[in-house]
């Protein structure tokens, strides 16, 4: 049976079709009519209004990395359009599944620079998977299928229709919406030839030295427990790059810690002393890699990614899987040999235990209770107050290294982090999103003060969802991850760095959200347990000590084992016997 | 970069959509290559688009390229080649006075020898054509100077592999075939 209906209405209806609970969005006049249909469905269409369109698409990344969903925005041409740019490029560079849909001028007006237009397709092609413009509602059903199918397939990320207001008008009959399922230029799911596989497999029988990096692509593609039964069948040690964090629990005995700038000792130092790396849906970010004519010198690296320009992108590689992670270390389980590798493994341990003594004691404790605490001190402590797998959300900075170092991850996906493209102001709305895609977890956001005051008004759209975030706020009165910058390679000039900042708990108190002042170590705990007990909305001004810095540290343009472990610059040694 | 000097030609096959070029086009402006020509037609298998473009740089950065246009939904398969792997040409057109055509028993001589051919004679100007490699165009516009060419214009290059079938055709066999898996 058919029926006309108008463009904004099909739209509605296919957005529901496909199974979207959720959009996070901002109205204007060149989606009014959109906004208009929504009306009608409140019952099956929750819209969740930010304060600003940026707030709009960070909220419905968060709620995508949360729940692999994907992320739905929806605003209106120029202004709001070009507010979701930083959205779009940050969800390009972290694989993140959106579908952004922005009002349009009518067609007749495009390329008059008629009210609020702007070129949206034209300025979003570099920073999308995909960008289209629809002219026709005709085409609603076709556009609206393959954007859905292309950002939450293969590599995912965001796409962007751009929706001429004409076509939201237009009446159009409706016959039911069909989801796609194809598209003939376009293959994301290749199938891994067996011989690949066994290549591979071959690789790691064959190491004496392996080393697993897993990426953020495990917990895309679902593979978290293939990658636990491959290492521990293998006995091989775990890393993961900063979004690759949680696809194993930090508990794990396998589980040595983060790569890279400021991963762990034991990861960064083994990098370099490996004779095998196999690295799973990861790209080799240079915060990963430091110097990259200096990265694992001595071993055979194996990249399985779903990406193929991935491949010898940064890293030459000695083989690969194209293939989505989960289907190829499934693939890899009955071919890889169990082993034992007890020495290598214990090598991590020790370097490890060298980085708890010299580094990580310092950044999680302190002994004076009148001092303000540490930034790792508050994460951790956050982490074992807030019950049964927490959500970390962190803004970027110091903030960003220090909660993502420090927190404990029990679950998959626990942290969302603006990685590749180190948003500031990210945080905030992004948490927003973690906690509407996750309900029944605690999501925790750490910022600065400088990241925090970048989208700051969201806290409106916290107060009036009721959504249940606990904002920590790591305040140093500084721009601290640049200061440390300063402190380090500028000789101390400060330069721009300090910031006055006004009141954050009155600022939380004009939005009725509860709210705490941390000045030193001894309110700490009570402050945490207040908190978590709330069970609201909860903001906790913490202040720091300007002067703390995140360690360690590898260098830009050096070796990933050039690892600078505090302010006196000493820099880790241990010769291949695990001596110091 | 030292490294810069080998022209490659890349053909593109993809859908024929409103904005591919300007997909295509971002590739290589973000990584600050200059494309030296373009040209675009249908191919010989139906509804599917060709561009085909030539840029100066070395093989490890085109062949990154390559796998970015690659990544574009719209866009089937891209090829990279060196000049020995293809069979090119280029046409360029040259308009000269009549007069200087009549006056100078050499310029006849000259458009024979060239392989050149007149297309168009009006009273006041004369439209040569020529088909060929781009030294070719260049030793014709090299010797025309001096009779005064008023207009000149060069197209993309085209370019035809020496293998028997587009190569796009197993990308979309497989295609075809992924299709008829997802319709089971
Ligand atoms: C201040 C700051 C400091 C930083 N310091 C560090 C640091 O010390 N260490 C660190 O690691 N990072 C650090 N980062 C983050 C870094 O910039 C990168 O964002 C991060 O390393 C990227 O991790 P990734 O490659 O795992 O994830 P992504 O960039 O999201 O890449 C995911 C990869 O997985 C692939 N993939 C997707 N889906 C699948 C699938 N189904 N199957 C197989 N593959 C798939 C994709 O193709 C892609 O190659 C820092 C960022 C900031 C802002
Ligand atoms: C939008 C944006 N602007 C600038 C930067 C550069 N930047 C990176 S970290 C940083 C300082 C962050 O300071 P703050 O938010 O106070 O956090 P802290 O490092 O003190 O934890 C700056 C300015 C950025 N990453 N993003």
């Amino acid at each position: 049976m058919s029926e006309n209906i108008s463009g904004a209405e099909a739209m509605i209806r296919g957005l529901v079709a496909e199974g979207v609970e959720r959009v996070f969005g901002y109205p204007g006049g060149a989606i009014i009519p959109v906004y208009d249909k929504l009306y009608d469905h409140t019952d099956e269409l929750i819209h969740v209004l930010t304060r600003h369109e940026q707030g709009a698409i960070h909220a419905a990344q968060g709620y995508a990395r949360v729940s692999g969903k994907t992320g739905v925005v929806i605003v209106t041409s120029g202004p709001a359009a070009t507010n979701v740019i930083t959205g779009l490029s940050d969800a390009l560079m972290d694989s993140t599944p959106l579908v952004v849909i922005t009002g349009q001028v009518s067609s007749s007006l495009l390329g008059s620079d008629a009210f609020q237009e702007t070129d949206v397709v034209g300025i979003t092609q570099p920073i999308t998977k995909w960008a289209y413009q629809i002219r026709n509602a005709e085409e609603i059903e076709e556009a609206l299928g393959r954007a859905f199918y292309i950002a939450n397939s293969g590599r995912p990320g965001p796409v962007v229709l751009d929706f001429a207001k004409n076509a939201q008008n237009q009446l159009i009959e409706w016959h039911g919406y069909r989801k796609c399922d194809y598209i003939r230029s376009y293959n994301p799911s290749p199938g891994i030839p067996e011989g690949d596989l066994r290549r591979v497999a071959d690789l790691i029988n064959a190491a004496k030295k392996p080393l697993i990096i897993a990426g953020h692509g495990v917990m895309i593609s679902g593979a978290e427990d293939a990658l636990r039964a491959l290492a521990e069948k293998a006995d091989i040690p775990v890393g993961s790059t900063l979004l690759g964090l949680s696809s194993m629990n930090s508990d794990h005995p396998l589980f040595k810690g983060m790569v890279g700038m400021h991963g762990n000792v034991g990861q960064n130092f083994n990098t370099n002393r490996a004779d095998e790396l196999v690295c799973i849906g990861m790209r080799f970010d240079d915060r990963v890699t430091g110097e990259p004519d200096k990265y694992a010198p001595q071993a055979k690296v194996v990249h399985i990614d779903i990406d193929a320009s991935e491949f010898d992108k940064n890293i030459k590689t000695s083989a690969k899987i194209h293939g989505d992670a989960r289907e190829a270390l499934e693939g890899l389980l009955p071919m890889v040999r169990e082993n034992r590798h007890t020495d290598w493994v214990r090598s991590f341990d020790e370097a490890n235990a060298v980085e708890r003594e010299k580094v990580i004691k310092n950044a999680v404790s302190g002994t004076d209770p009148t001092a303000p605490p540490h930034m790792g001190e508050v994460a951790l402590k956050v982490s074992l107050a807030a019950g049964a797998d927490p959500v970390l959300v962190t803004d970027v900075g110091q903030n960003q290294m220090l909660s993502a170092r420090y927190f404990r991850y029990s679950a998959p996906r626990s942290i969302i982090t603006s990685g590749g493209l180190g948003t500031m102001g990210f945080g905030l709305p992004a948490a927003i999103g973690a906690k509407m895609g996750a309900p029944g977890r605690t999501v925790c956001y750490f910022g600065g003060d400088g990241g925090f005051q970048m989208t700051m008004q969201e806290l409106g759209t916290i107060m009036q969802y009721g959504t249940a975030v606990k904002i920590i706020v790591l305040n140093n009165d500084f721009l601290g991850n640049v200061r440390q910058w300063q402190a380090m390679f500028f000789n101390n000039r400060f330069s721009q760095t300090p910031m006055v900042n006004p009141d954050f708990n009155k600022i939380a108190d004009a939005y009725g959200i509860a709210n705490e002042r941390v000045m030193t170590r001894a309110e700490l705990d009570g402050a945490i347990r207040r908190m978590m007990d709330c069970p609201g909305a909860f903001l906790l001004n913490v202040r720091i000590d300007e002067r703390d810095m995140i360690f360690p540290m590898t260098p830009n343009g050096f070796a990933v084992d050039h690892i600078i472990l505090n302010e006196n610059e000493d820099i880790f040694t241990m010769n291949d016997d695990g001596q110091q | 970069m030292d490294n810069n000097n080998t022209l490659f030609t890349i053909t593109v096959f993809s859908e024929n959509h409103v904005g591919l070029l300007n997909q295509l086009s971002i590739i290589f402006t973000r990584r600050c290559l200059n494309i030296e020509s373009v040209s675009a037609s249908r191919c010989s298998i139906p509804g599917v688009h060709k561009t085909t473009m030539t840029c100066y740089s070395d093989r490890v950065t085109m062949e990154k390229v390559i796998s970015q246009i690659e990544k574009r939904i719209d866009v089937l398969k891209a090829f990279l080649y060196t000049d020995d792997e293809i069979v090119y040409q280029e046409v360029a057109l040259y308009k000269v006075p009549t007069c200087k055509l009549l006056d100078e028993e050499h310029l006849e001589e000259i458009i024979r020898r060239h392989n050149a051919r007149i297309l168009e004679i009006s009273r006041d100007n004369t439209i040569i054509e020529k088909t060929g490699h781009n030294d070719e165009t260049e030793a014709l516009f090299e010797e025309l100077k001096r009779y005064d060419i008023r207009q000149f214009v060069r197209s993309g290059r085209v370019a035809i592999t020496k293998s028997p079938h587009e190569l796009v055709d197993r990308f979309l066999a497989e295609q075809e075939e992924r299709k008829m898996r997802i319709g089971k």
